[in-house]
């Protein structure tokens, strides 16, 4: 494809200097930023277009299951994503709230421009943290590591450091229909020389496609004709400092509407197949299975008579709406036709076409579990270029990698979370142990301990985390000790405290169809019967001093009621520990073991596990080779020490 | 979604050369070696009793009450012992049939079943085995990965492997459902995973299991044969029962020099069905007529049976001793006897039948050829309920590692209903369905962990 761009700059020049430069200010690019920065590290983030930091290019939401619980976990290591969605939602719902506390989930439909300006903001006000435009066309490396990097302005920035989350501009392809055209997110200029420089260092880098559905106008929607769904009355944040008393009434909050596709969209497309990029071999990049365009749906699922959709609102300062479940590549004049034919959009006028979008992604089994690249030292990548998809998994990767990146340039050691401590954790060994053939998005079923990384329960498995990297403040965390220490003594308190077979007792248990005490039972125990909760129990027993607030509450329901699952997945987690604790050599060589399969010798040889745990989840290691290789690496310390 | 790791599981094996011996040991190795040995064992509490003790006792099927073996526990706690694992060895009396049936209890109960070397592997990674010896442990293992990784499967039989892939996919759609609820939750297409959903398919496949597991004993019965005690007062009979047995010419008499008590174990083979007939001296003993056999003596022949066949005289009254001995047998597989009816009948036929609480009786005059008849069809229909002929063709399940997974599995699935009784939300019950689904997965070699999320993204159409 012919590049538009007619002349280089044909003189480099000296810029500043840094400890951590971060190249993208998406999701990835702002919490890598903020953390590197708020650790101490002189930071610049450079970002192809200013009016873009933190933009959302795909569906104004965030959260939702494993996602929401991402971006408690970001904020309980000291990141921004949390906060600054508490402050920018126009909608907030639980969602599973029938279900286990494992699996609920938060989601809160965002005002777009308000969460890009206040991230801006944020990042703005930051001291160590310089925000600047500027396109990195290549990196500065020496010896095989990182020096800094040249934007296309000629400007040569050292650092210590650097961090890229190119995100989709990546030699990013917007393709619609028979239109295809070089393009960033959101037809914002692509950084189209990256790439090229990524694979000259040696990086192997593969093509993904994602894609995103029309915006329409509002003001000629008809929601009559579709279902409302409101957000939540009672208060939720994603953020553990965001408080109650902020927290938006429904009525000020904005409702999405539900609509469906039928008969006649699906013929439009399939009449139209022919013109369809997805179909047509236009498009080379491996999409999504887990949000097909709707093209793709009305194929492969060529039984369903109709599929959801979602219109949801882009911001409070807009009528663009986001027809969540059309993402599509079909051209403009199809897609128009397909808005048409659904229920409540009949006479709706579409604003943007949806679009396919191609990108380069660095395959991720060239990093360590600290996101640091295997191929060039100091070097660290992060969000979609890891290929990933959605923004919360974007922020979560930005922070490990910000993280990383600062503690390098300060001379600290590596940071990792484990897949039994949080869904970054699982999320970073799933990409740099197993890869992606598709952009990843986190699942719950993607965790094997999700009961133990609750949304509910991030902050006590990670503000300790944040506090000793530096990213949690000590007033922060004193205030979470406090809350740890209620949730301690409450516990103690009820696990001392006899409920006696009273009359009003008995009656209450054989209310709800259970057998009458005969003998006292403690309060923590009784408290795990299904129809008992905190509040039903201080009926029976007297009341602690102080009233413990709702999230101490909610820990010690969660805690007592679940306590015999819990305790299974904390006993599979201590097994899991002893195989993380055997480190395999930096510089093994699996061709001299004998007995290792041939594919996975080859794997092994690629990926380069640092444990034993994550040798054995590599597909095709099978335990047979984790013997062999656990008696290798035994067989090697003892010669060792015999020397 | 259960690691694949083997590394940390606990192990067992029998630890002495197959065969006849004077002592068996079954070894057990690792962190839960004394939480499956407290399952089994009756006698100290393993919690308290000092390192490196034997201590007496006895197993016990826990799920049957049933007594397997008279046995002394050795306790060796980490991290002095051979493995650096906490160590319990069972030395039980010999004998192929207690040893496996320990072993086989083990297993059900939490141990995996240890690879050829493997405690020597342990050793070695443990640090307890120097260089030299480290060779050795190296070829052991490389042996059994050249034999190809897949030796479980080998011995799969095709049919059970069949079963089990059906198994695993039945309640891989459940677990894919419970999971796109929880991670699309607005997707409408998907049936809700009610608990009431859930309970019918962890019932249905835990039917299936148990099922299997029914070839399992068939197929123990087939090859070991099934123990059976005659037992009765004096002169109820019981000689002359054992004869008649002995009498036919299908009758195998064997000298299995038992193991260190003197029994003297005989088989005969009733359509298709061995009878290991045991302590039939004891019955001999009878004719010299200074029995004081009694319930006490009884009792230890009742317990180590999988058939009772209690003997009564229909021509005198119910005795004490007689309904001490239904007593004692009323929860084993029984057949009563009713002997001695061509004389006047005497016993109250309608208090044995309320005793006899629904089981067999057959009526016999001296066991002769009808009564015989008689007994060989009821046993027959007793144990296998359509004949041997058709159950072989069946699926049968007899390799101690299957029955052990298949038994851990049934086990999870009881953990599933439990759950739901206790009113557990359907993500938390998945857990022990996935548990189950992993345990299936070990008999076929099956264990690729995204085979859910792949299931995920091509049963459903997902979105939002």
């Amino acid at each position: 494809m012919k590049s538009l761009r007619v002349s280089d700059v044909k003189q480099k020049y000296r810029g500043q200097d840094y400890d951590v430069i971060v190249v993208g200010a998406g999701h990835a690019g702002c919490e890598a930023a903020l953390a590197a920065a708020r650790m101490g590290n002189k930071t610049l983030l450079l970002t192809i277009n200013l009016d873009m930091v933190a933009f959302m290019p795909c569906n104004p939401s965030v959260g939702g299951p494993a996602k929401g619980t991402v971006v408690r976990e970001v904020d309980a290591l000291g990141g921004e994503m949390g906060k600054n969605i508490d402050k920018t939602y126009v909608q907030m719902r639980m969602l599973n709230t029938g279900k286990g506390p494992a699996v609920q989930a938060l989601r809160a439909q965002a005002d777009k421009h308000a969460y890009h300006a206040e991230m801006k903001h944020t990042i703005e006000k930051e001291p160590n943290l310089t925000l600047r435009q500027g396109i990195v066309d290549s990196l500065i490396v020496e010896d095989g590591v990182c020096k800094g990097v040249i934007t296309n302005t000629g400007a040569e920035c050292y650092a210590k450091a650097v961090v890229i989350a190119a995100g989709t501009a990546a030699r990013g392809k917007i393709i619609i229909g028979e239109l295809m055209y070089a393009s960033g997110p959101n037809n914002s200029q692509p950084a189209e020389k990256l790439s090229g420089n990524l694979e000259e260092l040696g990086f192997d880098l593969e093509r993904f496609k994602t894609g995103t559905p029309p915006r329409v106008d509002g003001t000629t929607i008809d929601y009559s004709k579709t279902e409302e769904q409101p957000g939540d009355e009672e208060p939720h944040h994603f953020s553990f400092e965001s408080s109650d008393d902020n927290y938006l009434a429904v009525k000020d909050q904005l409702s999405c509407w539900l609509t469906y596709t039928n008969e006649t969209t699906h013929k439009i497309i399939r009449d139209n197949l022919d013109r369809a990029p997805m179909f047509t071999g236009v498009i080379e990049g491996v999409g999504p299975r887990y949000c097909p365009s709707i093209e793709d749906k009305v194929v492969r699922f060529a039984d369903k008579s109709r599929h959801q959709l979602f219109l949801e609102p882009e911001g409070r300062k807009t009528e663009e709406w986001y027809v969540d479940g059309l993402s599509t590549s079909m051209p403009e004049e199809v897609q128009q036709k397909m808005i048409h034919s659904i229920v409540g959009m009949e006479n709706a006028q579409m604003m943007r076409p949806g679009y396919a979008i191609e990108y380069d992604v660095v395959a991720p089994y060239q990093l360590k579990p600290t996101l640091e690249t295997k191929v060039v030292k100091n070097l660290y990548t992060a969000g979609q270029t890891n290929g990933t998809s959605g923004y919360e998994e974007a922020a979560g990767q930005g922070l490990i990698a910000g993280i990383n990146a600062g503690r390098r340039a300060l001379g600290k050691g590596p940071f990792v979370l484990k897949r039994n401590e949080a869904y970054i954790g699982v999320m970073i060994d799933d990409l740099v142990t197993k890869g992606t053939k598709e952009p990843y998005r986190l699942l719950t079923s993607r965790a094997e301990y999700r009961l133990l990384l609750r949304t509910d329960n991030a902050d006590m498995r990670l503000t300790e985390k944040g506090h000793e990297i530096g990213l949690i403040s000590d007033e922060r965390y004193a205030k979470f000790l406090a809350k740890k220490k209620a949730i301690e003594d409450e516990f103690d308190r009820l696990s001392t405290i006899r409920i006696k077979p009273s009359d009003e007792v008995n009656e209450f248990v054989q209310a709800h169809g259970d057998k009458p005490l005969q003998d006292g039972v403690l309060a923590s125990i009784f408290l795990r019967r299904p129809y008992v909760d905190y509040k039903t129990l201080m009926r029976f027993i007297p009341k602690s001093e102080e009233t413990p607030d709702r999230h101490v509450i909610e820990q010690i329901e969660i805690q007592t009621k679940y306590a015999g699952y819990i305790k299974k997945a904390e006993q599979s987690v201590e097994k899991m520990k002893r195989m993380e604790a055997k480190k395999i050599p930096d510089r093994i060589d699996y061709d001299a073991i004998d007995g290792i399969a041939t594919e996975a010798r080859q794997k092994l040889q690629k990926i380069h596990p640092e444990t034993i745990a994550q040798a054995s989840r590599i597909s095709g290691v099978n335990p047979a080779d984790i013997a062999i290789l656990s008696v290798y690496i035994q067989q090697g310390r003892i010669s060792k020490l015999a020397e | 979604m259960v690691l694949t790791t083997t590394e940390f599981d606990t192990i067992a094996a029998i630890s002495t050369p197959p065969g006849e011996g004077g002592i068996s040991i079954v070894r057990i190795s690792g962190e839960e070696a004394f939480d499956v040995a407290k399952k089994l064992y009756r006698g100290k509490n393993l919690d308290k009793v000092a390192s490196n003790t034997i201590n007496y006792g006895h197993i016990v099927d826990p799920e049957t009450n049933e007594e397997i073996d008279e046995v002394m526990l050795s306790v060796m706690r980490a991290p002095h012992t051979y493995t650096e694992e906490d160590i319990v060895e069972i030395n039980c009396h010999g004998g192929i049939v207690a040893t496996n049936r320990i072993l086989q209890l083990v297993l059900s109960y939490g141990a995996r079943m240890a690879e050829p070397g493997e405690f020597t592997k342990r050793a070695f990674l443990n640090g307890r085995i120097d260089l030299s010896q480290s060779e050795a442990v190296m070829d052991l293992i490389e042996a059994k990965t050249d034999r190809s990784m897949k030796a479980a499967i080998s011995q799969l039989d095709g049919n059970l492997s069949h079963l089990i892939k059906h198994l695993r996919k039945d309640i891989l759609d459940v677990l894919a459902q419970v999971e796109v609820n929880i991670d699309y939750p607005e997707y409408d297409d998907v049936e809700t995973m009610t608990s009431k959903l859930l309970r019918e398919k962890a019932t249905d496949v835990h039917t299936r299991i148990v099922q299997l597991l029914k070839t399992a004993k068939q197929g123990k019965i087939l090859r070991e044969g099934l123990a059976t005690s005659i037992i009765g007062r004096p002169n109820v009979g019981k000689s002359s029962l054992l004869n008649n047995l002995l009498h036919e010419d299908k009758a195998i008499v064997t000298d299995v020099p038992g193991t260190t008590r003197d029994v003297l174990e005989e088989y005969v083979n009733v359509r298709g069905v061995p009878l290991k007939l045991v302590d039939t001296a004891g019955i001999r003993d009878t004719t010299d007529k200074v029995e004081k056999i009694g319930v006490d003596r009884s009792r230890k022949a009742i317990n180590s049976a999988d058939l009772v066949l209690l003997v009564l005289n229909a021509s005198e009254p119910l005795t004490d001793e007689d309904i001490k001995l239904l007593d004692a047998t009323k929860d084993k597989q029984r057949i009563i006897i009713l002997n001695k009816t061509d004389l006047p009948t005497k016993i109250d036929l309608d208090k044995l039948k309320s005793l006899a609480d629904g089981n067999n009786i057959i009526s016999t005059s001296a066991i002769k050829a009808d009564g015989l008849t008689q007994l060989e069809e009821l046993i027959a229909k007793m144990f296998f309920d359509e004949g041997i002929e058709s159950s072989q063709n069946d699926v049968m399940v007899t390799n101690a590692r299957h029955i052990g997974l298949l038994n851990q599995a049934k086990q999870a699935l009881e953990d599933v209903v439990k759950g739901l009784d206790d009113g557990m939300p359907v993500d938390l019950v998945q857990i022990d369905m996935t548990r189950c689904w992993d345990f299936l997965g070990e008999i076929t070699g099956d264990s690729y962990q995204d085979e859910l999320i792949d299931q995920l993204f091509s049963q459903f159409c997902l979105g939002k």
